[in-house]
């Protein structure tokens, strides 16, 4: 009992951790057609500018001020680099976003150096929430799942309650009528895009010192949030929520668990050893597994139900 | 009957390419060369079926590497086999056996990616090379775990005095399979299939409604990509002895794509030009700046928003433009732009250099060598260099792009202005 709901908790919290930097991604994607590449880079500078803000400043300015500059960089880029690669089509973006990720990593490297940073969990969210049975719950896990609940909230009020939302809303589907009716549809593309990367930056703010700020970071959650979208269905943010709360709660229960098909099958009376063909599979526990789980969710995801849990058209 | 003349042409131009795989090795003779001409040559057939999905299915996909990696996989288990005496096979067909490995996991992997087209299939392909790379890393039997799996090539019986151990007969065994997979993948690009994949990729709705399946066309195109994909796996166990989990991974799933398009998607040799600047970027140059892949990256990004066919469409366009005697005309602005481009990247260059110096290096004293140089990082002398290299070619470049471009464009209309008049 103690051991689910504690891992429960923690697969919600680092599930909403992966829809923080998903929920961009889709937006992006369900906006413009564009597949950032570049999204978990973004994650990654906003830990890094976090850190150099939080030397300076601390830890709350640096909650404001990354995401900021993660968002204004992500618009500048929007307005001096996709938009030159518009013309050429979806593909072409999507290498661009590609080519970027390489070209962030290195400057990430070249200005903060190939090391892991420092960057710490402040002193005023160091130490336990409440304590299960035996298990303590840190603070600052609890603080992660209430910014992913409070950004979720947000998006949602922006996105249905005011004028710009319903505008972003309209281009979404009808960009040509949108433009006649007077609105700049390249500027609101620009927003959305630098708003996306802004989200990514807010997980990587937060993401950031609850694991390690370095240049590999980015690499380590890319594919994950890829997965998180296909899943989820492109395009849709209901179903980025459940895939990544999804994901994130089996990974987190698979690393735990230390079975393997062979013991299952020892509890039936078979006998396994080194002999048994398949012995390499049988003898694989779930927690060796974990690492494959999530693209495995997808491949099956794709051949019962392909556009995705939530998605409403096929691509 | 319909009479079809012999294409010289044609005949001419693979002659040629025979013959300069065949006598490269002798014209460079340097310590390294035949040994980098193997690599391009393998990096050849891999970028070659690469573009299969890329430039004639119009698909974008970030898993090529699992497809030569599990065929390298393949190949080198099959060598240690032949080398216990376990399986009757001759390392010259070991290529053969990687092939087929990668096309039985082109079948099994392509029935779930080819699903999709466009950017979902550039998700899933990068979906399946995570997995295959996980997998790499729980099955040490097959995978070799952290070191990988190494080989002796040097198998049995020499065979007409071949025994594979020197580098120049394996250069010649790559060349052999190279020439043999262009032509391959040429020959496809002229099937009914290959040509069912161009329209597949430009139109896939039109497509259909002729009454042709997409998804089974992308799923031939990727089975036989694949296969070609193994080829260069096997090619590349030969050649390092050794396969670890980084032949499977995204990184070089990346390295083929950024190569291929470097290379130009548009044309079918364009590739191989991918292939050699690849290999000059990875191996030679590196080993002069710690800075390679951010100028990889960089030049990536340039090609895909200023040149989005390659280096392969940039020689064709000024080809086209010398062919029809225009390029006098050309070549005094194109020259003067160029040079200030070049004013403006040594001083870009010198400063990433010195940047690079002072994040990376700076224990090793202030001192950089530079062009031959010694540059002092802390003083603002090499700042100041740089810095008016970069405005005073940026400037000249920004001043003498505009007469370029009108004389380019001029011509260029001029040029497609006679085709038409020469067609009607």
């Amino acid at each position: 009992m103690e051991f689910t709901l504690i891992t429960l908790l923690n697969g919600l919290s680092y599930g909403l951790l992966l829809f923080m930097l998903s929920s961009g991604l889709t937006l992006i994607f369900s906006m413009m057609g564009v597949l950032n590449f570049a999204h978990a880079s973004f994650y990654m500078l906003g830990a890094y500018f976090a850190y150099t803000v939080s030397t300076q400043l601390g830890f709350w300015p640096a909650l404001f001020v990354a995401p900021l500059i993660v968002g204004a960089i992500g618009a500048l880029v929007e307005r001096y680099g996709l938009r030159a690669v518009h013309k050429y089509g979806h593909v072409p973006e999507l290498l661009f976003t590609f080519g970027l990720s390489f070209v962030v990593v290195e400057l990430v490297q070249l200005l903060w150096g190939r090391a892991a940073v420092p960057y710490r969990i402040p002193p005023e969210l160091d130490g336990s929430l409440f304590t299960l049975y035996t298990t303590t719950f840190p603070i600052y896990r609890g603080f992660m799942m209430l910014v992913a609940l409070v950004m979720l909230l947000a998006i949602y009020l922006i996105l249905t309650r005011t004028r710009i939302g319903l505008v972003i809303q309209a281009a979404l589907t009808h960009p040509d009528m949108v433009e006649a009716l007077g609105h700049n549809v390249p500027r609101v593309f620009m927003l959305v895009f630098g708003g996306g990367c802004a989200l990514a930056g807010l997980a990587g703010v937060i993401g950031g010192n609850a694991f390690a700020t370095e240049p590999a970071m980015a690499a380590t959650v890319g594919s994950i949030v890829f997965v998180v979208v296909v899943v989820g269905g492109m395009g849709s943010l209901v179903g980025a929520l459940l895939a990544s709360l999804l994901i994130g709660i089996i990974q987190t229960f698979a690393v735990a668990l230390d079975y393997s098909f062979g013991s299952l099958l020892s509890l039936f009376g078979a006998h396994i050893s080194i002999d048994t063909p398949g012995y390499a599979v049988l003898n694989l526990t779930i927690a060796e597994s974990a690492a494959i789980l999530p693209y495995l969710l997808m491949v099956l995801i794709l051949i019962f139900r392909p556009k995705g849990l939530m998605g409403t058209r096929e691509g | 009957m319909k009479f079809e003349p012999i294409n010289l042409g044609r005949w001419l131009v693979w002659g040629l390419f025979a013959l300069l795989l065949i006598v490269a090795p002798l014209i460079f003779t340097q310590g390294a060369s035949v040994s980098l001409l193997s690599q391009m040559a393998t990096l050849m057939i891999f970028g070659l079926s690469y573009n299969m999905l890329l430039g004639q299915g119009g698909m974008l996909s970030f898993g090529h590497a699992a497809y030569s990696g599990l065929g390298a996989f393949v190949a080198i288990h099959a060598m240690n086999m032949a080398s216990n005496g376990q399986l009757a096979v001759q390392v010259t067909l070991i290529p053969l056996v990687g092939g087929i490995a990668g096309m039985f996991f082109g079948v099994l992997f392509g029935y779930v990616t080819t699903k999709k087209s466009g950017t979902t299939f550039a998700m899933i392909t990068l979906g399946i090379v995570e997995l295959v790379f996980a997998c790499s890393l729980m099955f040490p039997g097959f995978f070799g775990g952290e070191g990988g799996v190494t080989t002796n090539r040097v198998i049995g019986e020499p065979f007409l005095g071949i025994t594979y151990g020197p580098q120049i007969q394996v250069y010649y065994l790559i060349a052999f399979w190279l020439f043999i997979s262009a032509v391959g993948m040429f020959a496809f690009t002229q099937t009914p299939l290959g040509r069912m994949a161009n329209a597949v990729r430009d139109n896939p709705e039109r497509a259909e409604f002729i009454g042709f399946n997409t998804q089974w066309v992308r799923y031939l195109t990727l089975v036989l990509s694949a296969f070609f994909a193994g080829i260069s796996g096997g090619l590349a166990a030969i050649n390092f002895e050794i396969v670890s989990a980084e032949n499977v991974s995204m990184v070089r799933s990346g390295a083929v794509l950024l190569f291929t398009f470097i290379g130009g998607i548009g044309f079918f040799f364009g590739p191989m030009i991918g292939a050699v600047v690849g290999v000059f970027l990875t191996v030679m140059l590196s080993s002069y700046t710690k800075a390679w892949q951010l100028y990889l990256g960089v030049f990536f990004i340039l090609i895909v928003m200023f040149a989005p066919g390659g280096i392969a469409s940039l020689i064709m366009l000024n080809l086209r433009v010398i062919k029809f005697g225009r390029f006098g005309r050309v070549w005094p602005k194109l020259w003067v732009t160029c040079a200030m481009a070049l004013v403006a990247l040594v001083g870009v260059v010198m400063m990433i250099e010195m940047l690079y110096h002072v994040t990376l290096n700076a224990a090793s004293g202030p001192m950089k060598e530079l062009l031959g140089f010694a540059v002092d990082t802390t003083a603002p002398t090499g700042w100041l260099i740089a810095l008016v290299l970069l405005a005073a070619g940026a400037f000249g470049f920004w001043r003498t792009k505009s007469a370029f471009q009108k004389a380019w464009s001029e011509v260029n209309v001029e040029i497609e202005d006679m085709i038409r008049r020469a067609e009607a």
